[in-house]
């Protein structure tokens, strides 16, 4: 692909990008507008994460990508593939050798550590917006730190469920100041937003918007003091490894409905299994 | 036993193969040339370089073969490659007054300077299919005049006259660029016109619609549709002035619609106004439409809550391709998140059914 | 047009300016941490560092103000040529490039707006020394971190503002390091223990 530049992208988008990447990082939280490009893959698809990742990435990086935790999914190999093609990076599965980790949906259960970037790919970057769909409007709530309409959507489901209602893209307050969405992550993995060694990007093509999260940024997931935020995942072992503390997909597994739980991480499976953990479905 | 499944990559060259074959079909059937979509499939060549802002009637050919006909995907892969592409300044712009028109009617006047001038129109076809066209034939020579020579005057200009309409002032201006800077609310008129230029065809007909249908309505007559080509001037700075760097085919539509006043002010219509790449005037009605319906707040006019009044709502859906890649990205999987929903509805069922058992044990 | 004009940009953009940007990135999201930076050779005044982020940052969309004798035909032709930014001055600048004392006031500066915080300017400021010295916390850090800052009062009026204010990157040499507005800036022990040894 010698008639694209290196990334794909040109010198100049990227050096857009990036003035808006380090705009993110000094205001973190807080959504920077920025001329997102029509890439060569479908607008929700990871648009935003393949700009960010284009413009942070270099020669010498090792670069993994996930979807739903997993480096096999067709869409991670897709935007894998993509970089191997454009930017002639190394790839991994393996987390901990990733220099770049784009994921979708995940954060690896494997504490990233300095030196990392973990970049998102965000559909929707507005955790005001299913609130108030109107731009103009959400806006001024996060200029004005008007969250209280977030706080009575949450309250209202504990009145009408008992619980807060929402399981994933769960939001976060930022260093005190500004309501973050998370990007549909599982809120499983919101414990781990906050205090992270790594450097976490989120890129939104469509809506055009970037945020970040320095390392060690406070990350507080939304709350009441009598409903306190609560990390939650489903209540089994891996079938494959047997870890106890990964977040578990469900497979249908037989025409009588029976199920079985596995790592949606699967470079955390894999490394488990390798190291001799097993788990009861483990042939 | 469960194994987890591998190979996307073997999967997704495979579906890509599956693909090319596809796309060419029937081998014992012609391949289609880029020339042969150019030439006789034109009005979606002129609809792919529209919406994908490109005016380039070979890749908007190419893109239509590539994408097997879907107008939608070729937008998409003009919109992919234009942004690839340097930019080495902006045109002169262009002037619609010496167009050299291959259609040009009013609806507003009988006749007027330069001429009610059909061109080559559907309009008063007869909707029959036409089976010769089944059978290879030789179309027979259309009738041809000298072309006029000389600018084509606009019907508003001869209504401005008499301050019937509202003045159009000359404004320099650079108008934002949407392609690269993000899309920001209150979008100024200059900004709206360049987003429903390149709009999805079907929104903005929708829209437009809408708009005649009482959603907004502003009384729209096609004071004029002119189709034809104009020069492309860009300034050289080594040269010190503009040189013609080629011609585009436009359309350009103005409206004119219902009338403004008040005690003070005398009545006077108003304008809308669509200019698109391309022979394309559905397209470009529709625009000068949604155009107009948006104008309500400058022109002091109610937002009775209509689509094509609000334009935070239309720009920002007006996109066929953000549309329709976050319409699609619904497939790609989203077990991550269904899990917890599953996990929490589960529990919120689990803990509805303990309270039951525990009120009818009281 | 001088032979340094046209030389000293990177050789190879693409993958220079990445590193660059690197180095830039993980100045400004661990503040206090100290980056090499390479690629670049512009003439003087402008430090190796300095022109890198330059090339990385700036382009004809990017106003740049020169502050004191950053203002001097060598830079502005090497700017011009390499970036095309255009030369603004400091209420208009996106990225204003000095040494402190030619930089400060801060107060003329965009400091972005309550609904745009992020449209406020870079101050890139070339330094003598770039050290421990005042404590810094905030995100980026772990628990605190140091740097050697031209002063404590600038950046602790620049942090109540927050989430306006002004970013810094702070450049010496080959090496940089980094200001975000959101850092609380102190005195650091060892340094009140000097002050409160002289006084």
């Amino acid at each position: 692909m010698t008639e694209y530049n290196f990334a794909y992208l040109d010198e100049q988008t990227k050096r857009m990008i990036r003035r808006a990447i380090l705009k993110g990082l000094a205001i973190p939280g807080y959504q920077v507008p920025f001329a997102s490009r029509e890439m060569p893959m479908p607008y929700g698809w990871g648009t935003g994460g393949v700009q960010v990742s284009a413009a942070v990435l270099t020669p010498s990086d090792t670069f993994k990508v996930i979807d739903q935790g997993a480096d096999d999914t067709t869409n991670a190999v897709s935007i894998r593939t993509f970089f191997q093609r454009t930017a002639g990076v190394a790839t991994t599965t393996a987390t901990s050798d990733a220099t770049v980790i784009q994921t979708r949906h995940r954060i690896p259960e494997e504490p990233l550590h300095e030196g990392q970037i973990l970049v998102y790919q965000v559909p929707i970057p507005e955790p005001l917006r299913f609130l108030e769909p109107r731009e103009s409007e959400t806006r001024k709530m996060h200029s004005l730190e008007e969250y209280g309409l977030m706080h009575v959507k949450l309250y209202e489901d504990i009145s009408r469920h008992g619980h807060i209602a929402t399981s994933y893209a769960y939001p976060v307050k930022v260093e005190g100041r500004y309501v973050m969405d998370p990007s549909p992550i599982p809120k499983f993995d919101n414990a781990k937003l906050g205090d992270m060694a790594a450097i976490q990007l989120f890129g939104a093509g469509r809506e055009q918007r970037i945020y970040a999260l320095p390392p060690y940024t406070q990350v507080v997931s939304l709350d009441f003091e009598d409903h306190p935020f609560e990390a939650s995942k489903a209540d089994h072992l891996c079938g494959m490894c047997g870890a106890n503390d990964s977040y578990l997909d469900e497979l249908i597994i037989d025409d009588l409905g029976g199920r079985m739980f596995v790592c949606s991480d699967t470079d955390y499976c894999e490394a488990r299994q390798a190291a001799g953990h097993k788990g009861k479905d483990a042939a | 036993m469960y194994v987890a499944v591998k190979g996307g990559e073997r999967a997704i060259e495979n579906a890509h193969a599956w693909l090319a074959e596809e796309r060419r079909g029937n081998t014992d059937v012609a391949e289609l040339s880029i020339a042969q979509i150019r030439e006789q499939l034109s009005l979606a060549v002129n609809r792919v370089m529209a919406e994908g802002s490109l005016y380039d009637p070979d890749l908007a050919a190419l893109a239509i073969k590539q994408a097997r006909g879907d107008m939608i995907e070729a937008i998409f892969l003009i919109r992919a490659y234009r942004t690839t592409l340097p930019r080495f300044g902006a045109s002169e712009p262009v002037d619609t007054g010496i167009m050299a028109c291959d259609r040009r009617i009013s609806a507003t006047f009988k006749d007027l300077p330069g001429g009610q001038v059909l061109g080559p129109t559907f309009d008063y076809t007869h909707r029959l299919l036409d089976f010769k066209l089944a059978a290879d034939g030789d179309v027979p020579k259309a009738p041809s005049r000298d072309a006029e020579t000389g600018t084509v005057p606009h019907v508003t200009e001869f209504l401005n006259r008499e301050g019937l309409i509202e003045e159009a002032p000359h404004n320099d201006t650079p108008p934002p660029d949407l392609t690269r800077e993000p899309l920001e609310m209150p979008a100024d008129r200059a900004l709206r016109l360049q987003a429903l230029t390149r709009a999805d065809e079907g929104f903005t007909l929708g829209l437009a619609y809408s708009t005649q249908r009482g959603y907004g309505r502003n009384h729209a007559f096609v004071g004029e549709l002119r189709i034809g080509s104009v020069p492309v001037e860009m300034d050289i700075p080594e040269l010190g002035f503009a040189v013609e760097i080629g011609e585009v085919t436009l359309t350009e539509c103005e409206t004119v619609n219902q009338f403004t006043g008040s005690k003070t002010e005398p009545p006077q219509f108003t304008r809308g106004y669509g200019l698109v790449f391309g022979q394309t005037e559905r397209k470009a009605i529709s625009m000068a439409l949604v155009d107009r319906a948006l104008r309500w707040e400058e022109l002091g006019e109610d937002n009775v809550g209509a689509p094509a009044q609000d334009a935070e709502f239309v720009l920002y859906h007006a996109d066929n391709i953000q549309a329709t890649g976050f319409l699609e990205h619904i497939k790609l999987p989203h077990y991550v998140d269904f899990q917890s929903e599953l996990e929490l509805v589960r529990k919120l069922r689990r803990e509805a059914g303990a309270q039951q058992v525990q009120e009818a044990a009281e | 047009m001088q032979a340094n004009t046209l030389s000293g940009g990177f050789a190879d953009p693409a993958t220079q300016s990445a590193h660059a940007f690197r180095s830039v990135m993980e100045a400004m999201a661990r503040p206090g941490t100290i980056q090499d930076i390479h690629g670049a050779a512009p003439p003087a005044p402008l430090s190796p560092a300095m022109g890198a982020v330059l090339l990385t940052l700036c382009d004809t969309e990017t106003p740049v103000y020169l502050a004191g004798d950053m203002d001097c035909d060598a830079a502005r032709a090497w700017l011009a040529f390499h970036t095309g930014a255009p030369f603004v001055g400091p209420a208009q600048c996106m990225f204003a490039v000095g040494k402190w004392d030619a930089l400060t006031p801060l107060e003329v500066y965009p400091i972005g707006t309550s609904e745009y915080p992020d449209r406020s300017a870079t101050l890139i400021v070339e330094c003598s020394e770039l050290a421990s010295g005042a404590t810094l916390t905030g995100p980026g850090i772990k628990e605190t971190a140091t740097l050697s800052l031209p002063e404590l009062e600038a950046f602790q009026a620049n942090r109540t503002l927050f989430p306006l204010g002004l970013d810094f990157i702070f450049t010496c040499g080959g090496r940089l390091a980094a200001l975000p507005r959101s850092a609380e800036v102190s005195r650091s022990s060892s340094q009140a223990r000097a002050q409160a040894g002289a006084s």
